[in-house]
């Protein structure tokens, strides 16, 4: 119970500090800061279609938060959760227009299967592999597997398999017995919601109560430690980059099959880099992945209103969260050197 | 005799501990002066606070009539204090000369490197000592690399010196050679305070004894008209066993054969054909300098790291290609000497530290689900069969003191009944009291019939512990000897690859 109240306390000042930095920015543009937080506010949560919106921004976030989040858990540093979300996304629409005579359930989880297995592998087979076996960093494996998926996309989507012909380079739109049905119509918010949170649930039980989860904590909290309990290091890694990458596919699946319906051609999604953030944000706590995904969702859904409203520009949001990630890695710091110090305070105090 | 140190009513405290509480004490012109205490009782953070390290909260140094207020450890060297730290502060890729004048080099921008050669020369001339100005340091032996510490000092002209933990890390021949240079030092008029934790060389070489216990200076006492048995009351407050009371026992059948195994680490083999037999109820101590391949010899018994070739029989079967938790399981159990990098992940709590080796295992885990409440009676368990404190077993790791932390390891391995037990400087850091404890666990297990490896960079423990006893140099096993037969200097001559027999 202390930790978790511990937990919640650094990114709330984040929080609370970046705010009223950019409530400071926003005086000094000549703008003002409580109308313009008051409209960033109700823009997010004020009514049930905003309240939804924001709620189908952050179920993306949350998945491909909770992949990251458990690579870090590892030890590993996904940075690639983009490239995986495209991998997803291509494979769970191309489930989704190809294969005819399903059942909406089967059609669904096949969609969804396909998907987390395609990203899982595409992050498990060469950043995984070349992680455990040579010792390349995943942080440029990942990142360059990421840029290799984005362009595949665009090959599949610009005169590639997966065209459809029309104006813009775009995939056919999936079937009707592939769709996530929605919660709240006339909104984004479709049943992928309920997906997330299960996610959550199941990443929180994985790491905590299950002995791979301990295996997993254990090579990312000392890999020797772990080698000398008689686990298996590099499987583990290549295990947790599978996993990761399997949740920043279903981000995907459950993106097109529950809002987009179908590709487009684009460089980013966004969803996994801020996933990146997420993670950072939320200390790598599946549930602090769902109020962080929320919090940064309703940044992007309310900035826009913030906008009409007061005049603030949409991109505030931008230094806002900017600011946050600055604060919560400095936290890093601090506690480092707080550590460091303790240590030298320790130390002293016990050879002395 | 003039007083060239006086330090009076020193307290200096960190958050929950007063780590020196009113220390008092003199040093005399021209005196080796020894402060004795366990670990933790206070002598580091003192000497810190003499140097500059730390600031106390009250009480004064003098040297020499002068008022001491160090603010860093650059003012303390100004003042003329040098201290010899107990790790080394040496660039290895430099040579001698380079280290000594370090961060005080003559000239300016030039760096004149014929005329600081010729400087150091005559420096250690001065300081009678035998070492080459122009050889790189990280060729050297750990001994040599003490001096260029001691020269370091008296290139910055100190009028005291202070040496932390100097024979740590020595051998026994080179810690006769530390003698004769600390004697003639003495005398040149120079005061030595010298910081040890080890009775018998405060005995031969200091003059006065100044004893701390749980941050207080217990007494002053001159060396003569004491005896070990005093100072090591003195010290821990309580009458101690030096010796370990161990019955005699005959030793049953093999139970871990090694068979010319050779380990290679990098490009370097590390052993090179070794073997010997570990039998039911004995202790086989390994003794050896570090780095000369006994703890390659243990991971690649362990499993950590891959045999060359040869092989490793246990129990009667080939466990050469094993599994680290194959051999774990069919009984071998280790205690790594390094405790926070191989024998505990810091950050786990202790009840996930606990069960490292087995928490696959039923009770603590079935079909992959852990087992909450097993593994917490497990750890209370434990916690209080070895006392480990705090008894809170949901704390990390991290938070536990040194001695605590050997006892959650050590722990876990006894607990898991194991055939042999293979220790890797057990007792390193560790205070008599938590000392004994683990000792006193080795001896339970010799007397159950078990077998216990024992590796130990110190021969009192080696020798007051082991049945046989194994010396390794330079990665081959120099001889076996039974440990009733064998003298310090003969295992010391061994441990320098000296060859007793051709030797005569």
């Amino acid at each position: 119970m202390q930790k978790t109240i511990e937990g919640l306390v650094t990114p709330f000042v984040a929080i609370v500090i970046a705010v009223l930095i950019g409530a400071v920015v926003m005086l000094m543009t000549g703008h003002n800061p409580l109308t313009a937080y008051g409209a960033l506010f109700s823009g997010a949560f004020g009514s049930t279609v905003n309240l939804s919106n924001t709620m189908a921004n952050a179920i993306p976030l949350i998945l491909s938060g909770l992949g990251v989040a458990i690579a870090f858990k590892a030890g590993l540093f996904n940075i690639g959760a983009e490239g995986q979300y495209w991998i997803g996304s291509m494979a769970a629409v191309w489930i989704g227009y190809s294969v005819h005579g399903l059942p909406p359930i089967l059609h669904i989880s096949l969609s969804i299967i396909v998907a987390m297995l395609a990203a899982g592998l595409w992050a498990g087979i060469v950043p995984g592999l070349a992680k455990a076996f040579v010792g390349a960093h995943e942080v440029i494996t990942t990142m360059m597997m990421s840029y290799i998926a984005i362009f595949l996309s665009h090959y599949m989507l610009e005169n590639g398999p997966m065209m459809q012909t029309g104006f813009t380079p775009q995939s056919p739109v999936i079937l009707p017995s592939a769709t996530l049905g929605k919660i709240v119509e006339r909104t984004q918010l479709s049943w992928g919601l309920a997906i997330a949170v299960v996610a959550c649930i199941i990443v929180y039980w994985l790491l905590y109560k299950t002995t791979l989860g301990y295996r997993l904590r254990a090579v990312g909290l000392n890999s020797r430690a772990a080698n000398y309990a008689g686990i298996n290091v590099p499987f583990h890694l290549v295990l947790a980059l599978f996993i990761s990458g399997m949740l920043a596919g279903l981000a995907g699946a459950v993106q097109m099959l529950g809002v987009q319906h179908r590709l487009y051609d684009s460089f980013s999604s966004g969803y996994g880099f801020t996933a990146i953030v997420v993670a950072l944000l939320a200390n790598n706590n599946p549930f602090g992945v769902i109020l962080a995904s929320i919090f940064f969702a309703a940044l992007s859904t309310g900035g826009q209103s913030m906008q009409l409203v007061s005049g603030v520009p949409a991109h505030l949001t931008a230094v806002i969260s900017g600011i946050i990630i600055f604060l919560v890695a400095t936290k890093d710091i601090v506690q480092i050197q707080k550590r460091w110090r303790k240590r030298q305070t320790l130390a002293s105090g016990k050879e002395a | 005799m003039h007083t060239s140190l006086e330090v009076r009513d020193i307290t200096k405290s960190f958050p929950g501990v007063i780590a020196n509480d009113h220390v008092n004490f003199d040093v005399r012109e021209g005196e080796i002066h020894a402060i004795l205490g366990e670990n933790g009782a206070g002598k580091s953070t003192l000497m810190k606070v003499i140097y500059g390290l730390y600031k106390p909260d009250s009480g004064s140094i003098r040297l020499y009539d002068q008022e001491l207020n160090f603010a860093s450890p650059r003012q303390a060297i100004e003042a003329g204090i040098g201290m010899v730290h107990q790790h080394f502060m040496l660039i290895p890729a430099l040579t001698v000369a380079e280290n000594v004048v370090l961060g005080g080099e003559p000239g300016r921008i030039h760096y004149r490197r014929k005329e600081n050669v010729e400087i150091v020369r005559q420096l250690a001339k001065q300081c009678h000592m035998d070492i080459n100005p122009e050889a790189k340091v990280g060729d050297l032996t750990v001994g040599l690399q003490q001096r260029v510490e001691i020269l370091k000092v008296f290139y910055r002209k100190a009028k005291l010196l202070i040496l932390d933990e100097p024979t740590a890390m020595l051998t026994p021949q080179e810690v006769e050679e530390l003698i004769q240079v600390m004697e003639r030092l003495r005398s040149q008029g120079i005061p030595i305070i010298f910081i040890s934790h080890k009775l018998d060389e405060v005995k031969r070489i200091s003059d006065r004894v100044t004893v701390m216990r749980a941050g207080k200076t217990v007494n002053t006492v001159e060396t003569k008209s004491t005896t070990p048995q005093e100072l090591a009351n003195l010290m821990v407050g309580r009458e101690v066993v030096l010796q370990v009371s161990k019955p005699p026992q005959l030793p049953g059948e093999p139970i871990l054969e090694v068979e010319d195994i050779v380990v290679s680490s990098g490009r370097n083999e590390k052993v090179k054909g070794v073997s010997f037999q570990v039998h039911r109820g004995e202790i086989f101590g390994l003794a050896g300098i570090d780095g000369n391949g006994q703890f390659e010899l243990v991971e690649a018994i362990t499993g950590l790291m891959p045999c060359k070739s040869g092989r490793i029989r246990f129990l009667g079967g080939d466990i050469t290609s094993s599994s680290v938790r194959g051999r774990t399981k069919a009984g071998i159990a280790y205690i790594p000497q390094d405790r926070q990098l191989d024998g505990l992940v810091m950050d786990f709590e202790l009840t996930e530290n606990f069960i490292l080796r087995d928490f696959f295992k039923a009770p603590f885990a079935s079909i992959g689900q852990m087992k909450k409440k097993p593994i917490e009676d497990f750890a209370t368990r434990l916690s209080e069969a070895f006392d480990v404190r705090p008894r809170r077993i949901h704390a990390l790791a991290r938070n536990l003191s040194g001695g605590n932390q050997q006892k959650v390891i050590l722990a876990r391995e006894v607990s898991r009944n194991p055939e042999l037990l293979i220790a890797a400087q057990p007792t390193r850091g560790l205070d008599v009291g938590a000392i004994q404890f683990i000792h006193n666990k080795l001896l339970e297990l010799r007397q159950g019939g078990k077998a216990v490896l024992l590796v130990s960079l110190e021969l009192d423990e080696i020798m007051s512990l082991s049945d046989r006893i194994g010396v390794i140099h330079a990665g081959r096993l120099m001889a076996i000897l039974p440990s009733g037969q064998v003298t310090r200097e003969q295992l010391g001559l061994l441990m320098t690859g000296v060859n007793l027999e051709k030797e005569g």
